[in-house]
């Protein structure tokens, strides 16, 4: 079989499993089916050739299944309202949405056609990666070397992340229990 | 099996015992080895914020917080940003550019080769690993059924 049909049903499994996880009320089978969704995308980007993404998708949707458990399985979360967005919500974000895409029709004009310089940064990389770089792992001298500055920008996302999660359940550890660590 | 009651059973604490150092040390692995084979800073360091995880199951928060120090891991969580942005300064002293490669790039497939490479995996490592950490111990915190009060 070649690989799309596989793509195709992985797909197809993951849109099962994100419509299981939204619509269920249980909120450990919710969790379950999160973890589905994300170990079939490891498994395609196996089939996809980037074991490199599999790696890191497999492990962190562990960390993530353990974390959310963790978090989530007690006893005043078990069952859940559903969520009910108000209707002016609804309205403005899809008022939102038409004008940012109507302001953004000029900057689409300016890009260049869809797939037109085919693969030319990539062959690039691909040709000369080992050389430019020393590295064996193309992926590896992409995140970096070539684009060092933007793993930069993700490790400050994480930073952030990570004070504003401290800052938040910090506040709330003290307040509900009184005790500071 | 000193203190019997936080954490789980006497078999999962010995098991983690035992396959801990292997965790840590296919974590270590895979982030050293970012350049050469598939891996590098995120998995490994996620494979390590799960050798923490362990430790955090198998035996307690409050164990787990005496044995790991936690003001010394978020101190160096914090300054792994800083870390790479000193290396990114650096370049810019010796390379011309920020982040430029600067370091001498060595023989391909060597262990150390790729010049500036594999100091920004480690670095990169350590952020992932203790971030994702602290971010579970941060949601255990106010957690009224695991581990024991302080």
């Amino acid at each position: 079989m070649p690989v799309e049909t596989w793509l195709i049903f992985l797909l197809g499994f993951m849109i099962l499993g994100s419509i299981v996880a939204l619509e269920i009320r249980d909120i450990l089978s919710s969790i379950v089916a999160v973890g589905v969704v994300g170990l079939a995308l490891s498994i395609a980007f196996l089939f996809l050739q980037a074991p490199d993404l599999a790696v890191v998708q497999f492990l962190f949707e562990i960390f993530a299944l353990i974390i959310l458990v963790c978090a989530f399985v007690r006893k005043e979360f078990h069952a859940l309202e559903p969520a009910r967005a108000s209707r002016w919500i609804f309205g403005f974000t899809l008022i939102g949405l038409a004008a940012i895409l109507a302001l953004s029709l000029k900057v689409f004009r300016l890009l260049p056609a869809f797939g037109r310089p085919l693969m030319e940064v990539s062959r690039h990389y691909l040709e000369h990666a080992a050389a430019e770089t020393g590295a064996a792992n193309v992926v590896t001298a992409v995140i970096l070397d070539y684009r060092a500055f933007d793993t930069l920008g993700e490790i400050t996302v994480l930073l952030t992340a990570i004070l504003g999660t401290l800052t938040v359940l910090r506040t709330r550890a003290r307040s509900g229990k009184g005790g500071d660590r | 099996m000193r203190d019997v009651k936080p954490g789980l059973t006497v078999i999962v604490k010995t098991v983690n015992r035992l396959i801990l150092w292997m965790i840590f040390l296919y974590g270590i692995y895979i982030i050293l080895h970012g350049h050469l084979s598939p891996g590098g800073g995120f998995g490994g360091g996620v494979v390590l914020a799960l050798g923490f995880l362990g430790v955090l199951l198998a035996y307690g928060r409050g164990f787990s917080l005496n044995w790991l120090r936690l003001g010394t891991l978020r101190d160096l969580e914090y300054s792994a940003p800083l870390l790479f942005l000193g290396f990114g300064l650096a370049g810019m002293a010796w390379g011309g550019a920020f982040l430029a490669n600067f370091l001498s790039k060595g023989k391909l497939f060597a262990l150390l080769s790729s010049g500036v490479i594999l100091p920004l995996n480690i670095v990169i490592g350590l952020k992932v690993g203790l971030s994702l950490f602290l971010v579970v111990l941060a949601l255990a915190e106010f957690d009224p059924s695991q581990g024991d009060d302080e």
